[in-house]
């Protein structure tokens, strides 16, 4: 509290009324003070520490408590049916605990790593984590010429137990294909398009 | 003058009132003359019932005494989002006994959440010797054993019982198990439409494909997501005259071979129009469909978990389309997309993939429906879930498209404010009801105060449904609709501050009204009281969880309040926790 204190943020706070009009004056209210199912968020008792108790702070408000991790939920709030919820939750749910975990080794390290392929988006952020993870540098890739600039090169080994160059076919296509990792040293890796 | 209303034979009259068949328009026919009354009341074959509570099964009966199709709605609106507590109401039992004992000759039924047992479906399928068409949307209490019934009991060569309709919309169905597909019998051809899209548990496969393959007239399929990928192929291949298809899950591992079956079959499907399904889309599989996409005007991806770019090129090639339902997935970019493809687009609806988590989890703001409203010149019907909004957009949305019918807006953060200006969004909506001069149906959300309903009040003057959440200040809000919405017949209210004022200076408003919703605002029990005993052509029901209102100050607000129009009197069968008062002021109790 001492730091608002000092930054003023009153001066750059959002609220209802008009610059320069005096909080005390009667701001529009959303939520009614004596309703059992008042939303916590809009419920002025919760303020605290705050003395403007009127909903004019009610976006500061709002701001603080999306930091704040789990919100209370209100019933039927969001209006989606039930069967839509079910689904989606469903699909999350799966997709968080399933994961599609795969073996990760370098040539020259002396254990694997294990990565979740369903984290990342696209092969930028894979590659980065790869990059990140056993230290390395994959360099340019170009579909003509594989990877170019680099000693090592990530390859996959595909359902049909071939080891392919990552990033030649699309995205979704990899994720259903892969079956795990392998960043070759680019002696071995003559010939999978690495020019060293 | 008599003798001119008189002076055609009833059997002239009947074939004309035959021409007839519209609602209002019969009703209208009804009050001409007794004579007019009296042949309309023997010819009337199709009766719809908004609200199960309004009239009683035996009045429907005495004045129609030959009915063949009928539809009941049973639950309010809000019962969708579990705003109505289970056990509230809505049984169909009373209306199928009836029924059965004086509709011999009834053909359809269609139920709109209404609670509909096994026994009940089995009275169904006993009763009615040309029955026909079955629908139950939004429906329960029912399960897989009621179905049974309606399977076995489909086909008569006695009295040529021919079900063609089994249409299972939505609706919460106990699954016991997949067999109840075996009891159509092997002689049953007529099924013309079939949707168990609801049903969790796997049917059995070899059953459905024989009974597919049987049915030369079906045109609509729609199949629940326990029907693998790798079986639509064959399915398609026995129905190749199918019109609207919804698949099961459209996920397999990819392989080529079974790509091109489902490219083939999907090829040979001439007239299918409506594609629906898509639970656990693999992208890599939505190119079977791309043969067919011009020719479809219903595609339904809510289920879709794919991303925009693949969302794009399916829809890109769609140019018939008109209506669409997505997930937000489709990202403004997506929508984009659609306004300039989809020049014949009427209705778009945009799910939240992700409803109550904290932060956008897409690129979708109000801008892709500000794309579509001016890409798309014939659209009329909105339903758009996102996450900020501004006047400026809605108000330009207004100005494109003036000819918008249904308008439902929901911003998901209750009170979310234009976020541009931070002020309330009340001009954008004020926007909407003054230049979309035929709009019927509205639902608002966002920042607003009481000035929004003096809008609504003032230029909505075609509205007949108005759902409010979340919003205005005072009473005002609430009489201005109440005052200014002639045409409204159904207003659904949560959490927003609207009292007994508004509430009792419109209380005669009320019985022009089907219903109206109020929960968690500001009505006091003893304004319920009073309204009660004043209108006796009016239920009040006061639904409360809590225990007696009596139990509380009378002051003290009450949770839910439900208020619908009726001839038929308190109802019979309330549970404990609906309180209703009637004339001689006594609180009933059910």
């Amino acid at each position: 509290m001492a730091f608002d204190k000092e930054l003023n943020l009153e001066a750059t706070e959002l609220r209802l009324g008009l610059p320069g009009t005096k909080e005390s004056e009667k701001q529009p209210t959303i939520a009614i003070k004596s309703n059992k199912r008042a939303l916590p968020n809009f419920n002025e008792e919760s303020c605290g520490s705050k003395e403007n108790s009127n909903a004019s702070h009610l976006i500061q408000k709002r701001d603080q408590e999306i930091a704040s991790p789990a919100k209370a939920q209100v019933v039927g709030w969001p209006p989606v049916r039930s069967y839509r919820k079910n689904c989606l939750q469903l699909k999350k749910m799966e997709a968080e605990a399933a994961g599609m975990y795969v073996k990760v080794s370098m040539d020259g390290a002396p254990y694997l790593r294990k990565i979740d392929l369903k984290v990342y988006k696209g092969y930028p952020e894979l590659l980065k984590a790869l990059e990140e993870m056993f230290k390395f540098s994959a360099g340019e890739y170009s579909e003509r010429e594989g990877y170019n600039g680099s000693e090592f090169v990530p390859t996959y080994e595909d359902k049909d137990g071939d080891w392919m160059l990552v990033g030649d076919v699309p995205w979704d296509m990899f994720l259903c294909s892969c079956k795990r990792l392998r960043i070759m040293k680019g002696s071995e890796a003559k010939g999978l398009g690495c020019a060293v | 003058m008599q003798r001119m209303a008189c002076s055609f034979p009833d059997e002239v009259l009947e074939h004309v009132f035959s021409f007839v068949q519209c609602d209002n328009d019969r009703n209208a026919i009804s009050t001409v003359c007794k004579s007019w009354y009296k042949i309309e009341r023997w010819s009337r074959r199709r009766v719809f019932v908004g609200n199960c509570y309004a009239i009683s099964p035996d009045m429907v009966i005495r004045r129609f005494p030959d009915v063949r199709s009928i539809e009941l709605k049973g639950k309010p609106h809000f019962a969708d989002f579990n705003l109505v507590p289970d056990g509230w109401g809505g049984y169909v039992a009373p209306w199928i006994s009836a029924m059965a004992a004086a509709y011999p000759w009834l053909e359809e039924i269609r139920l709109k959440r209404m609670v509909i047992t096994d026994e009940n479906l089995e009275l169904i399928s006993k009763s009615f010797k040309n029955f026909k068409v079955l629908v139950l949307s939004s429906c329960e209490g029912f399960s897989t054993d009621g179905l049974a019934a309606i399977a076995a009991n489909c086909r008569s060569y006695l009295h040529c019982r021919n079900l063609r309709e089994l249409d299972l919309r939505e609706s919460e169905v106990e699954d016991l198990s997949g067999h109840w597909l075996k009891h159509f019998p092997d002689d049953y051809t007529s099924l013309v439409s079939l949707n168990i899209a609801c049903l969790g548990c796997e049917v059995s496969f070899s059953a459905l494909e024989r009974l597919v393959g049987r049915c030369p007239n079906l045109r609509t399929l729609r199949l629940n997501r326990a029907v693998p990928l790798d079986k639509l192929a064959n399915l398609l291949r026995r129905a190749p005259q199918l019109v609207e298809l919804g698949t099961g899950a459209y996920s397999s591992e990819l392989r080529p071979d079974v790509f091109s079956n489902l490219s083939g079959a999907f090829s040979g499907c001439k007239e299918l129009k409506s594609l629906s399904g898509f639970w656990d889309v693999v992208p890599g599989y939505l190119p079977a469909v791309y043969p067919i996409c011009c020719r479809l005007t219903t595609l339904n991806l809510s289920y879709a978990t794919i991303q925009s770019p693949d969302l794009i090129k399916l829809v890109g090639q769609c140019q018939n389309l008109q209506r669409l339902w997505v997930l937000d997935y489709i990202e403004d970019a997506g929508l984009d997309a659609v306004a300039a493809s989809c020049k014949d687009l009427r209705e778009l609806r945009v799910f939240p993939s992700d409803p109550y988590g904290p932060e956008p989890n897409v690129p979708l703001t109000e801008q892709g429906l500000v794309s579509i409203s001016e890409g798309c010149s014939k659209l009329q019907s909105v339903l758009y879930f996102c996450r900020q909004m501004s006047n400026a957009a809605l108000m330009t949305i207004a100005r494109n498209r003036p000819n918008m019918t249904r308008f439902r807006l929901c911003i998901i953060e209750p009170g979310t404010p234009d976020y541009l200006t931070l002020q309330p969004l009340d001009v954008g909506f004020g926007a909407i009801v003054e230049h979309c001069k035929d709009l019927q149906r509205l639902s608002l959300s966002g920042l607003l105060t009481d000035l929004v309903f003096e809008y609504i009040g003032t230029y909505a003057k075609k509205l007949e449904m108005l759902s409010v959440a979340f919003a205005g200040e005072s009473d005002l809000g609430l009489h201005h609709v109440l005052s200014g919405c002639e045409k409204l017949r159904k207003l659904e209210i949560r959490d927003c501050p609207f009292g007994d004022k508004a509430l009792l200076a419109n209380a005669a408003k009320l019985e022009t009204m089907r219903s109206l919703w109020m929960s968690s605002c500001s009505v006091t029990f003893g304004a319920c009281k009073l309204l009660g005993q004043k209108m006796p052509r009016l239920n009040v029901e006061v639904i409360d969880e809590r225990g007696t209102p009596d139990s509380r100050p009378e002051s003290c607000p009450i949770d839910k309040l439900y208020i619908y129009r009726t001839v038929a009197g308190s109802r019979f069968d309330m549970p404990g926790f609906v309180w209703t008062i009637d004339e001689d002021s006594a609180m009933r109790l059910s």
